[in-house]
């Protein structure tokens, strides 16, 4: 019944320039999230190489103890906010209009805007770089008073977080209208395939949570220069807060970098398993549960600040709960792969490299959980070595699995498989070297953000460093392999992957600028 | 044109998004440089202001146009109310950081800092007794009156709840297609809307001038202020909303049956009417 | 074919990495959380160790199961593909098993958490005040407080570029100049709290780590059952020198810390006329760190006294006078130790957070704006108040030795005199 319409008298596309800056298709728009994801994740990397150098051996031989604070928060920012989200909004904004049937995303104008906001918030966050005083230096979480201390990027800096914040509560804002009103009429909720339905609660996450985090940072910004009180003791405010309010914010923050993750890799295993989804209700049900959980764990963050025995207690055993929901999944992609007929290419090869060292991060993550055993890890590096598996080897590897699989849906052509397995077995390699150690540099008592540390944890820290090197540059294999697929001559099939069902694959390969400009029904 | 009417309309390119991210970012830019000092930051920044304006009108422009020329289908008009929905609620849980600072330096921080938790308050400040509302135990010299709910801020509750019946009205005569009730009480909105800002000023006015009350008045001066500041700013909006949607309406750009645009705004103003009551009872009243 | 050993490599892999926590022939490299010497620590550790194992054994199922279905259910071995796609008692199951387990791991930790929390009964209370970047610590009720910097040799070790090598430094980054003396076998509250930037208070040893909240105290609690000698770092972050706070806690039976503290008093009043005070911290520090011997080094009483504030000043007034030379080697030393980590070496800081002291205004100006801003700090800012840290004679020299180098030509003199005056 409903046709889409176009601008009437505009029916050839814009070219050139313009038409990435002017665009309103998801296609391009989520093409350029993906390339500025790309570009990100190579200055964050670059930053962490600044950080591994110096961390090779004690002493210090590369950059200023105040640098490496610099490198330590930025390499956070860029990653996470400049890296992970930007390449989840951009695989939403390819992949849901395509999954769900729809002619494009629902507010095609405002999707320009929270993409074209991004370049200039980071260009303004880079540039701190350049100014006296420096970039922020105070860790990614910005805590007072120290963050006061920073230079002129101060307000910088705080401006640059709220233009991410605006991108960002747009780009849910849409995704949020795209799920409830462009999906074709028989595509029911409950038909929804996962990564979207995981989409759709990450949504929510980031309306509820990036407008607290633009509070937060409001405040510092009026305690700096209009003589607030909020996180000053001597005004009756307490330092502390601040941290309440940025882990509100915080903790859903990383779950959002993680429920579209296990979206990814819902949709990877069936496919190369040949077999439908163990679980479908379930994991919908998990991931919601997860959603609401991460709303109320927020001060495990925060066990050693001296909180009430009461708040300890809760927020431990909130936290603990989540490794159920978390369990559930796991166990539901194992389940898919029970008596399947598993092949092994690129994105799968990821995915269950997700599963296996995702999980490992949730345990620590659970060992983490236990308040008075959290007194001991609580900013050492088995904290830094948890986050990591759940964020490089958790969010990155779906991320770079996702790419595999539908890169050649977005660019018509097959990349090298072999080469693919190549980066898969280099990164999966030294990845661990690179971040496993640091678990025993942790417990061994190695505090973090430390430019230099005692001597007995030299060993594993040039190890973690080699591999640190070692997975940065297997990266550049990957950069090689997209533009090889976007240059590429063997062209793919709409089906692209034997075992591949849903929407997305019925369309040819590579996507028209275009498609179900009529819904399509769904079996 | 005919079959725009049937199809979700995909508008071909836009410059205005571009635009939008230059003014912003040259807004906050010639803030920031403002902030720290530097010469050419107010200049950047009402440059920044200026172009963001100008987008606001021309995107706003291009959308009423595309509007009135029929473009819109219901699907359309519903993503807009999803739209419209989520960014209500963004704004809300921007309010929520801040009653939650509320909340917790009266349950929790002005406690610990005072007599009650005897180890901070015995090795740091003196033993001092803190009562909300207090400037903190570093300003305990520090002589100033709380806002009191009466008569101002009662006066105002009263104001944006009668705003609240009066937008509503006016949108029964839209929906009546009684154009003149419409547009009476979309101005006798407007009016309301104006009042309690003047108030509100007045209001600061007493504080900074009478009550020795500012935003350096430690934390109760610090959430005051912002809770209500804030606030203000969001009234602020939507009464310049509120003059747009009426001169629309006399416009007649809106029809009995379709006036998206109307109801995005009546649903912000009583968003600013939800979030006043908050404000009202725990900034004022307890 | 292929892809079966690529499965064995990665299991290996895996197996080799996880085997490294457990392996005993790795004992040179530190794998494991110290066991520690309270009974926290090692309540702490088993909880540690039985969740590890905990998770492993979980590991070894999901794994298990992953890699059997992987290695057996391949389509290469031409098997097809079962179409089943849910069991709701399965589900249950593994809803209901993992809740179990953690309820499981939730009843010894909450034990663990209340007994942490518990400071009531203590039988003495230290203050720990954090600074940027060192550690005050105050006997309380004792009139005893001093502070505790990093020492000597790892200040020298640790510049950019030094020539020095940490590795022929002891505890490289894990020496201060004064210890926290604590006595054993006795429930000592700790009251911590901060003077600029949130730090944190970590000896792995002893089971915990507390925050130092400016304007907040926090309480809690050790006992240490063994002599020895414990070190650990501060745990947040906390600016430029984060990494260089360490925290030495030299725990003594109660005999000989009741002697240590009788010292402690004694040296305090008796200091006088003693040309200890011209000696800073760090120049005095003992090397044989590891001893549990008594420490009555000079450096311990200086700061000791310089801390009970303007009495201190007296016995280096009463000398006289000293020379520019003796001023400024000794304000050379000063300022290396406690003014370069904001400063910077050659006097540049590191603007606009920490102005440059070459060409300053204050440095420069009047000699008294000069002294009133090393002795009572600037509020607000990492500037602290150096008067109560520093003896007169070290003050004197600092600021003389700031007026007259790091490029800086203003020619005063400043006596000890001088700052006892500007008190
Ligand atoms: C993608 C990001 C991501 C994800 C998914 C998680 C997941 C989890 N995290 Fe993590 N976390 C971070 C990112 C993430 N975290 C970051 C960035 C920080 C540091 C921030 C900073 O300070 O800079 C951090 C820090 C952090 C801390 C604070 C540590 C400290 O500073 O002292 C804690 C403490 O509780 C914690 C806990 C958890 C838990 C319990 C989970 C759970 O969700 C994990 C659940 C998963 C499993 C448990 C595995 C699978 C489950 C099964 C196989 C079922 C059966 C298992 C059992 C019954 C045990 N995390
Ligand atoms: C999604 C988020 C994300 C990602 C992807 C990463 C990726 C990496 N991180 Fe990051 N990290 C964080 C989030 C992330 N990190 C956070 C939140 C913190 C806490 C910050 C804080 O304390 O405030 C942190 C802190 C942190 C630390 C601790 C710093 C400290 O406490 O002082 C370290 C140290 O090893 C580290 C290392 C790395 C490395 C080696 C990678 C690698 O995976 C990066 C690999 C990528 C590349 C290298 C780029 C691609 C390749 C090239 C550019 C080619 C050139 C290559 C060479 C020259 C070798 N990170
Ligand atoms: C923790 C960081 C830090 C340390 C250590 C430190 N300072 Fe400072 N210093 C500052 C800061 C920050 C200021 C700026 C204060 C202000 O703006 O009011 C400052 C300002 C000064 C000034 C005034 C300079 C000017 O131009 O305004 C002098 C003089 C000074 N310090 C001397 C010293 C001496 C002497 C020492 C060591 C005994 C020292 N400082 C150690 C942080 C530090
Ligand atoms: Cu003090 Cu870190
Ligand atoms: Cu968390």
């Amino acid at each position: 019944m409903t046709a889409t319409t176009h601008e009437v008298g505009h029916h050839d596309e814009p070219t050139g320039f313009t038409r990435w800056l002017f665009t309103t298709n998801h296609k391009d728009i989520g093409t350029l999230y993906l390339l500025f994801s790309l570009t990100m994740f190579f200055v964050g990397g670059a930053m962490a190489m600044v950080i591994r150098a110096e961390l090779f051996q004690p002493g210090l031989q590369v950059v200023d103890p105040y640098f490496f604070n610099q490198m330590t928060t930025m390499h956070a920012l860029v990653m996470i906010f400049g890296a992970v989200m930007p390449a989840f909004v951009g695989l939403a904004n390819w992949m849901i209009p395509l999954m769900v049937g729809g002619p494009d995303m629902a507010l095609p104008r405002m999707n320009n805007w929270s993409f074209w906001i991004l370049p200039f918030a980071f260009a303004i966050l880079l540039s701190t770089l350049f100014m006296p005083g420096g970039a922020p230096a105070g860790g990614w979480t910005l805590y007072p008073p120290l963050v006061l201390q920073m230079g002129t990027a101060f307000p910088f800096v705080i401006f640059a977080i709220h233009l991410m914040g605006i991108s960002s509560i747009m780009g849910a804002i849409n995704v949020i209208a795209t799920i409830f009103n462009m999906r074709a009429p028989t595509m029911t909720l409950m038909k929804m395939p996962l990564f979207v339905w995981t989409w759709l609660i990450t949504a929510y996450l980031l309306i509820a949570v990036m407008p607290v985090l633009a509070g937060a940072v409001t405040m510092l910004l009026t305690d700096q220069y209009f003589g607030t009180s909020f996180f000053n003791a001597a005004g009756g405010g307490d330092p502390v807060m601040f941290q309440h309010i940025f882990w509100f914010f915080g903790h859903p923050e990383v779950y959002i970098m993680i429920l579209p993750a296990f979206g990814i890799v819902s949709q990877i295993i069936p496919t190369f398993a040949r077999k439908p989804l163990f679980g479908y209700a379930s994991m919908v049900y998990a991931t919601a549960s997860i959603a609401f959980l991460s709303f109320i764990v927020w001060a495990h963050h925060m066990f050693t600040v001296g909180m009430p025995l009461a708040g300890e207690l809760f927020f431990m055993y909130a936290t603990m709960l989540i490794a159920v929901p978390t369990g559930v999944k796991v166990f539901n992609w194992v389940a898919t792969m029970w008596r399947g007929a598993m092949t092994f290419e690129t994105p799968m090869l990821f995915a269950l490299a997700f599963v296996v060292l995702f999980t490992i991060g949730g345990f620590s993550g659970l060992m983490l959980a236990i308040a008075p055993a959290d007194f001991q890890y609580h900013d050492t590096y088995f904290v830094v070595a948890h986050f990591h598996y759940v964020l490089v080897t958790g969010a990155v590897f779906a991320i770079i699995a996702g790419v595999y699989y539908w890169l050649p849906k977005w660019t018509g052509h097959m990349y090298s498989e072999a080469l693919g397995k190549a980066h898969f077995w280099l990164s999966t390699i030294f990845v661990n070297v690179l971040f496993f150690p640091q678990h025993f540099l942790g417990l061994a008592g190695m505090p973090r953000r430390i430019p230099d540390y005692a001597v007995q944890f030299t060993d594993w820290n040039m190890i973690s460093s080699i591999g640190g090197f070692g997975f940065g540059l297997s990266q550049l294999l990957f950069l090689y392999l997209i533009i090889q697929s976007i240059r590429g001559t063997r062209n793919a099939t709409a089906q692209v992957w034997e075992g591949a069902k849903g929407l997305e694959w019925e369309v040819p390969s590579p996507a028209p600028h275009h498609t179900f400009d009529t819904p399509p029904v769904v079996k | 044109m005919a079959e725009a009417q049937s199809g979700y309309y995909v508008p071909h390119g836009s410059h205005w998004p571009i635009i939008g991210s230059v003014g912003l970012s040259s807004g906050v830019i010639g803030a920031a440089g403002y902030l720290q000092g530097m010469d050419w930051g107010v200049y950047v920044m009402a440059i920044g202001i200026a172009i963001t304006l100008y987008m606001v009108f021309g995107w706003f422009g291009t959308v009423i146009r595309e509007s009135v020329a029929g473009y819109y289908n219901d699907k359309v008009d519903l993503s807009f109310r999803w739209g419209m929905i989520w960014f209500i609620f963004s704004e809300v849980m921007f309010f929520a950081a801040f009653f939650g600072a509320l909340f917790y330096a009266r349950v929790l921080s002005v406690p610990w800092l005072s007599g009650e938790d005897p180890l901070t308050s015995r090795y740091i400040w003196d033993g001092i007794m803190l009562n909300w509302p207090t400037a903190g135990p570093g300003n305990a010299a520090l002589e100033f009156e709380p806002m009191g709910a009466w008569p101002l801020p009662t006066i105002n509750t009263l104001i944006l709840l009668t705003s609240g019946l009066t937008i509503t009205i006016a949108h029964h005569a839209l929906k009546a297609a009684e154009r003149v009730k419409l547009v009476v009480f979309m101005w006798a909105t407007v009016l309301l809307g104006l009042v309690f800002l003047s108030f509100q000023a007045y209001e600061y006015y007493e504080a900074y001038a009478h009550l020795n009350l500012t935003l350096g008045t430690g934390i109760y001066g610090s959430t005051f202020f912002m809770l209500t500041g804030f606030h203000g700013m969001h009234v602020m909006l939507g009464t310049i909303m509120l003059i747009v949607i009426t001169l629309r309406c006399m416009a007649g750009h809106f029809s009995a049956d379709n006036h998206f645009g109307f109801e995005a705004v009546a649903w912000y103003w009583h968003f600013v009417d939800v979030v006043w009551l908050g404000l009202y009872v725990f900034v004022y009243i307890i | 074919m292929r892809l079966s050993k690529r499965t064995v490599l990665m299991v290996g892999a895996l197996a080799a990495l996880l085997g490294g926590l457990v392996q005993p022939a790795f004992a040179d490299y530190a794998l494991n959380m110290p066991q520690g010497v309270t009974d926290t620590s090692r309540d702490i550790y088993g909880l540690h160790m039985t969740i590890l194992w905990i998770c492993v054994a979980i590991g070894i199922v999901v794994y298990g199961a992953m890699f059997y279905s992987i290695v057996k259910h391949r389509k290469s071995r031409g098997v097809q593909a079962a179409q089943f796609h849910h069991s709701t008692a399965l589900e249950i199951l593994w809803t209901v098993v993992p809740l179990v387990i953690l309820v499981a791991m939730a009843i010894p930790a909450t034990g663990v958490l209340v007994d942490m929390e518990d400071t009531s009964d203590a039988e003495m209370s230290v203050k720990v005040t954090g600074y940027q970047w060192k550690w005050h610590y105050e006997y309380v009720d004792e009139g005893v407080g001093f502070y505790s910097n990093l020492d000597a040799d790892s200040q020298e070790a640790r510049r950019l570029g030094a020539s020095r090598k940490p590795q022929s430094v002891e505890n490289y980054l894990l020496n201060v100049d004064n210890r926290l003396v604590l006595p054993t076998d006795t429930k000592v509250r700790l009251l911590i709290t901060s003077n600029d930037v949130i730090h944190a208070w970590w000896v792995p040893d002893l089971g915990w780590k507390k925050d130092a909240i400016p304007g907040y105290v926090n309480a809690t609690w050790t006992q240490i059952n063994e002599p020895g000698v414990y070190r650990g770092q501060c745990a947040e972050l906390c600016g430029r020198d984060h990494g260089y706070m360490p925290i030495v806690v030299e725990a003594k039976t109660p005999e000989d810390f009741k002697a240590w503290l009788a010292e402690q008093k004694g040296g305090a009043a008796n200091t006088a006329g003693g040309d200890a005070g011209a000696d800073a911290g760090q120049q005095t520090v003992g090397t044989d760190t590891e001893t549990v011997e008594d420490q009555s080094d000079p450096a311990g009483e200086t700061t000791a006294r310089a801390d009970t504030g303007a009495q201190g000043g007296g016995s280096d007034s009463a000398a006289g006078g000293m020379t520019k030379e003796a001023l400024m080697s000794q304000g050379q030393q000063v300022y290396s130790a406690r003014c370069v980590a904001c400063h910077q070496a050659d006097g540049q800081g590191m603007p606009p957070t920490f102005p440059a002291l070459t060409g300053s205004a204050v440095v420069t100006g009047p000699v008294d704006d000069h002294l009133d801003m090393v002795i009572n700090g600037s509020a607000g800012t990492a500037m602290q108040a150096f008067g109560p840290q520093l003896s007169d004679a070290e003050i004197a020299a600092v600021v003389t030795y700031q007026r007259n180098a790091l490029g800086n030509d203003t020619g005063d003199v400043v006596q000890p005199s001088d700052v006892q005056a500007a008190r």
